[in-house]
């Protein structure tokens, strides 16, 4: 037991892709001196040494997809004085939420022979669903930065600086050419959560919001957009089922237009 | 770690997490009478059932969505992707283009291997917990590693957009171009890493190895002037030599009921992919240079210790920092980002060497362009039976060993194959049952 007033870090995964987890050993400049704030106590793709919680500050990878992790939150939950969910699995389900719109069982019997060996609940879900989350870290992958501003805010006792209007804002803030304006490219900018610093536009792409929603997005308006430049209705379902597909607003919007196709 | 005894001598060691992989798995190792019965690579990452979802999605979002299978090697599954699509629509990618590929592919071999030789398999030599407690007595070694890190994720930024899932990436080639002079930027961390990466050869070198070597079946990709990233036939030290269409004719995968990840076995049998493979069976593709510093540490072709694993990776890490510099000082800036791409019905099949080894796709692809069905068949999977294997030889000469040694060495063992469990569906848990 460490006696030291260093505070407790853990860090947790659920299903996911470890890429979240993977941005903390992405920061090779900060690593060695975040680990001189904060013990590492529990983080095992990094660490065999587990120490026992409670935890100061716990970081959450990953979505509840099985029985076991149900509980397994909750446990972490109690262990934990201060929880943040990291990454599109754990703030909206992940990409593996597409289950939720489908049967299970039959996309268990296309990927394995003998399905009933397999055991999964019928969704992929957030963290938030099941505990109380402190803070929601959105990205699809997070950004490292905002990851460390995170961590830099829990350590001063403050509010984390996380924006959350559009990505168009960080675009213009970067005086990058509007690639809808500009060129008719779609790109769902409008509606996408900041954060990764419009990486895509600045590549001559269309956001495709790993970011998942911004804070009360237009998801309407920007889909009439995505209609006049060609998009049809097939489509739209589509680009808003992605990495963040049970996120609110975008299930809403594409289930929307899913009824109007049919 | 549990312990359990009755009557007829069991014996059970099970670690329930195994820690320092990419993923959630449990080994489980029975044992009657000090005799080993049972070894079981337990994978119980929950399964996210990636070949299903990918069914009706249009075939241009397949490098974004399989990117997401693996945050620590999205570019070998964006990298299958596209060479497969692009086989199903029969187009090749050639000149900068190419070039431009294997660049961002050198990137993620350095950035995930670098990875695994500092912070995952070192501290297992060192006698360490992690790379950071292994910091206090050895910073400037740790240090060098996450500066060699951080150069592959500069070659995955500058030309991926991102270091993760990165954006830039697409069938027929790339949304942007880097301009030469963009490029260049590169140059003076790359010259850096080259040298890091001969240090930390040396440096390997100096582990203490043990003595274990088995006789394998090693497959990698083989192509004719390279060393193999996205093309090349699929051959083996036993005489395979077959085309990349012809992978599930002779490789299948079996379900069984302990993992949530498929077993791929060769003809029924386990075999060995990932750098050793690759290095075994490609030994004379690489630079001078680099073939020397394998010589100067004396590793050569026929190596079967997968210990020495680390060292193998290490001088992949050195070729991959000289293929990159050949790249970016060669680079002439292609007239287009990306080739045509006219979209039609059919199938498309592709292997790429991922940094823990071959990564097969396959699609089918409808008239309206979208995925009619999509295979997926990663290396930690094929390399499961093999772990399997060690440690079933491993075990056979360490039973006197107290448990923790015991459990620490299969971990060590398991780590040689930098197991990637979130790829195979992921966590490692270690289980040992004594009769």
């Amino acid at each position: 037991m460490s006696h030291s007033s260093t505070p407790k870090l853990a860090v947790w995964k659920f299903a996911s892709c470890d890429g979240c987890q993977l941005s903390l050993l992405d920061c090779e400049d900060e690593l060695l001196a975040i680990s001189e704030k904060l013990e590492i106590a529990h983080f095992l793709e990094a660490s065999r040494l587990q120490i026992a919680g409670p935890y100061d500050l716990s970081l959450v990878e990953g979505s509840i997809t099985t029985a076991q992790d149900l509980e397994k939150i909750q446990k972490i939950r109690q262990q934990s004085k201060y929880l943040v969910c990291i990454g599109a699995c754990a703030t909206s389900g992940g990409i593996q939420a597409l289950r939720n719109f489908q049967d299970v069982k039959e996309f268990s019997s296309a990927v394995y022979a003998k399905p009933h060996y397999i055991e999964t609940l019928k969704t992929s879900t957030s963290i938030a669903s099941h505990v109380l989350v402190d803070f929601e870290l959105q990205g699809c992958p997070i950004n490292k930065k905002q990851l460390i501003e995170v961590i830099l805010a829990f350590l001063q006792q403050r509010q984390p600086n996380i924006p959350s209007y559009s990505v168009c804002v960080e675009c213009k803030q970067a005086g990058k050419v509007c690639v809808m304006v500009a060129s008719g490219t779609p790109c769902l900018g409008p509606v996408t959560h900041a954060g990764c610093g419009a990486v895509c536009p600045a590549y001559h792409r269309g956001c495709y919001a790993c970011y998942g929603p911004m804070e009360s997005p237009n998801t309407q308006a920007l889909s009439r957009r995505w209609q006049d430049l060609g998009a049809s209705r097939k489509d739209l379902v589509r680009v808003f089922r992605t990495f963040n597909a049970y996120a609110n607003d975008f299930h809403k919007i594409s289930e929307f237009h899913e009824k109007k196709e049919k | 770690m549990k312990k359990k005894k009755n009557k007829k001598k069991v014996r059970t060691i099970q670690v329930d997490y195994l820690a320092r992989v990419e993923g959630e798995a449990t080994l489980y190792i029975q044992l009657e009478d000090e005799k080993i019965r049972e070894v079981k690579l337990k994978i119980f990452e929950p399964p996210r059932f990636f070949e299903a979802f990918l069914r009706g999605r249009n075939f241009a979002e397949a490098p974004d969505i399989t990117a997401r299978i693996c945050g620590i090697c999205p570019v070998a599954y964006q990298m299958s992707s596209v060479h497969a699509m692009e086989n199903a629509f029969g187009v090749q990618v050639e000149g900068a283009l190419r070039d431009l590929r294997r660049l961002i592919y050198c990137g993620e071999w350095i950035e995930s291997h670098s990875l695994h030789i500092y912070m995952l398999h070192a501290p297992d030599f060192l006698g360490y917990p992690d790379a950071v407690r292994m910091a206090k007595d050895h910073p400037e070694i740790v240090k060098r590693g996450l500066g060699l890190k951080k150069v592959g994720n500069e070659i995955i930024s500058l030309l991926g957009g991102r270091e993760i899932h990165p954006i830039n990436v697409k069938v027929g080639g790339f949304y942007r171009t880097p301009t030469r002079k963009e490029l260049q930027v590169l140059l003076p961390s790359l010259e850096k890493a080259r040298e890091a990466a001969l240090e930390t050869l040396h440096w390997a070198a100096q582990f203490d190895f043990p003595d274990f070597e088995q006789d394998y079946e090693f497959v990698a990709l083989s192509h004719t002037e390279e060393y193999p990233f996205n093309e090349g036939r699929i051959i083996s030290n036993r005489g395979l030599d077959i085309s990349v269409e012809e992978f599930e004719d002779y490789f299948q995968e079996q379900q069984v009921e302990y993992s949530n990840a498929l077993h791929c076995l060769l003809r029924g049998k386990p075999y060995f992919v990932g750098p050793m493979a690759r290095f075994n069976l490609n030994f004379e593709k690489f630079s001078p240079v680099v073939q020397q510093a394998a010589n100067s540490i004396g590793l050569l072709p026929g190596l079967k210790n997968p210990f020495k694993s680390i060292l193998v990776r290490s001088l992949e890490v050195l070729h991959a920092c000289e293929e990159a510099l050949r790249i970016v000082q060669n680079y002439q800036e292609a007239s287009s980002a990306t080739i045509k791409i006219s979209a039609s019905a059919g199938k498309g099949y592709a292997c790429t060497e991922a940094p823990r080894g071959l990564l097969y796709h396959r699609y089918h692809i409808n008239s309206q362009e979208l995925i009619e069905e999509a295979k997926i068949v990663p290396p930690t999977s094929q390399n499961q039976k093999i772990i399997e294997d060690d440690l079933f030889k491993l075990l056979e000469h360490s039973l006197h060993l107290e448990e923790e040694k015991l459990q620490e060495y299969c971990e060590h063992a398991v780590r040689n194959y930098d197991p990637c469990i979130s790829c195979a569906t992921h966590f490692l848990k270690l289980q040992v049952e004594r009769k």
